[in-house]
């Protein structure tokens, strides 16, 4: 027998889809039946409780979560979120339900051993529910009390060798793709950056000091596999300066129908014979492929890496040789003038050890951000504000085409006094020689 | 210069009768000479020592002294 009637929560099972209450509900069962003997260090009814303010909540219209406070574990600023509920006598399990960010492994690589030891240890010291993954892409771990927070870190980092992840005005935990490790279109080793900058910036990523957040993402190519492009303040965008290599045989093979197109990934229906005018060269956005004598043929130089044919052709055409990435920043969801994309701030950067290019403009940016920004402004606010020439000076680069969205859009040019020959200053007797008044 | 845990101490003081919690950008701004990631140092290092606690809505993060404010008393984390 359930503790709180949940008539309006039931409701919501009732659709064709996965319920995230019948899951709750499963949850509640598991932890009164208790198979494993667990120890449990937060209330048993956690799960039920957690039903019932949902339901109050539904029928109030209204959220009993207060939101925010100062839990947390010795020395880090982020990865605890307080949660407390304003009905802590008729809710008592879910009191405390603070939420734990913890670091998912680069490109969310788990052995088995790992997620069972995160949920042994998550169903003794919190509530047993898990996200799997928020949207930054860590392990969010939700609802526990502020005397297990300590405990949960300890064995976190002393038996399973992880880390608390990035909330508040931190650096957010990094996330990458798979990158070189399943991925032949990765441009680099996204997989190794994400952790040598994880490594190299724990400092920010536990101990808040930014205006507001900030995220990094990795994608290996402009696939963009972890869509870092829209969901990061500062996006590392695999790419190559060369050309695309072809293989003209192959070409021929996928023209000849003898090689399926997309990895056969659309091989379900019949789509008709392969038509590589229709479906690659009149697709392409900067019309810059075309045949001749059975030959493809690629302006490279005006490829704008949208991928479509290497991967509509991924044994015909491969990423070029000279490989490194571009950065780009300030993109954001839509809180305050709506969702940005990031904009390109560096076009192509070598990705070697130690990858001091890179530290470089990171630095330069946070620098930049950490002296401008007002606070609660994220770095594509800012951008917006002062412009992206102003970040573009901020990390010492000169502006190149290809940091011009479009032409003609702004027709005004801010010389700096230094760039002008005698600066501001002016003989103005010399200038009413020539002119009159 | 002044020790840096006074600037800051006197400098909450004076405006606890507003606000107990203060923005990052605040506590940096006392320090007008340093940039701003050292500036992050010298916090960090008042919050190691127990003189600032961290107070943070998920989103943003804030500093204060610890035990003030109505919440610490509210949550019974006092």
């Amino acid at each position: 027998m359930a503790k709180h009637a949940t008539p309006l929560l039931d409701q919501l099972q009732s659709g064709p889809w996965p319920s995230f209450v019948a899951d709750i509900k499963a949850e509640a069962e598991r932890r009164h039946k208790n198979d494993n003997n667990v120890e449990y260090q937060i209330p048993v009814d956690v799960c039920d409780d957690l039903l019932g303010i949902l339901e109050l909540s539904y029928k109030d219209g209204t959220t009993h979560w207060k939101h925010g406070g100062i839990v947390g574990v010795f020395g880090y600023g982020g990865g605890v979120i307080g949660r407390y509920c304003d009905q802590p006598q008729m809710f008592p399990g879910v009191a405390h339900f603070h939420t734990v960010r913890v670091a998912q492994p680069a490109g969310m690589y788990y052995t088995s051993d790992f997620l069972n030891q995160l949920c042994d240890l998550w169903d003794m010291r919190g509530s047993g529910l898990t996200n799997m993954h928020g949207a930054t892409g860590d392990i969010v771990l939700l609802g526990t009390t502020t005397p297990q927070l300590e405990e949960f870190y300890f064995d976190l980092t002393h038996k399973m060798n992880n880390d608390l992840g990035g909330s508040g005005s931190n650096l957010r935990t990094p996330a990458s793709c798979l990158g070189d490790s399943r991925c032949e279109w990765a441009c680099y080793d996204a997989q190794e950056l994400c952790y040598q900058m994880t490594q190299e910036y724990q400092d920010e990523l536990h101990r808040p000091a930014f205006p507001y957040k900030f995220k990094f993402k990795f994608d290996g190519c402009p696939n963009g596999c972890v869509a870092s492009i829209a969901r990061s303040d500062m996006s590392f965008i695999g790419t190559w300066r060369d050309d695309i290599r072809i293989d003209q045989e192959a070409v021929a093979a996928y023209v000849g129908g003898e090689i399926q197109p997309n990895g056969g990934a659309h091989a379900g229906k019949d789509w008709g014979a392969f038509d590589i005018e229709k479906e690659v060269i009149n697709l392409c956005p900067t019309e810059c492929m075309w045949m001749e004598d059975g030959k493809l043929k690629i302006n490279d130089r005006e490829c704008t890496r949208c991928m479509h044919c290497l991967n509509v052709m991924p044994r015909a055409l491969r990423i070029g040789n000279d490989r490194g990435l571009s950065i780009l920043v300030g993109a954001k969801a839509p809180i305050l003038d709506g969702a940005q994309m990031g904009s390109l701030l560096v076009p192509f950067i070598k990705v070697e050890e130690p990858y001091d290019g890179i530290k470089e403009i990171i630095e330069g940016i946070w620098e930049w951000w950490m002296e401008e920004g007002k606070n609660r402004e994220r770095l594509g606010e800012l951008i917006k504000r002062q412009g992206l020439a102003k970040a573009i000076a901020a990390v010492g680069l000169t502006p190149v085409p290809q940091h011009v969205m479009e032409p003609r859009h702004n027709p005004y040019i801010f010389w700096k006094e230094e760039d002008v020959e005698g600066g501001w200053d002016r003989d103005i007797a010399d200038y009413r020689k020539h002119h009159q008044r | 210069m002044a020790d840096p845990k006074d600037i800051v101490i006197e400098f909450i003081q004076s405006k606890s009768k507003q606000k107990s919690k203060f923005y990052f950008n605040d506590l940096a701004a006392l320090f007008p000479e340093m940039k701003m990631r050292d500036a992050k140092k010298i916090i960090n290092q008042l919050v190691s020592e127990g003189v600032l606690e961290y107070w943070s809505s998920g989103s943003t993060t804030m500093y204060g002294i610890p035990g003030t404010g109505k919440q610490a008393a509210t949550e019974g984390e006092d």
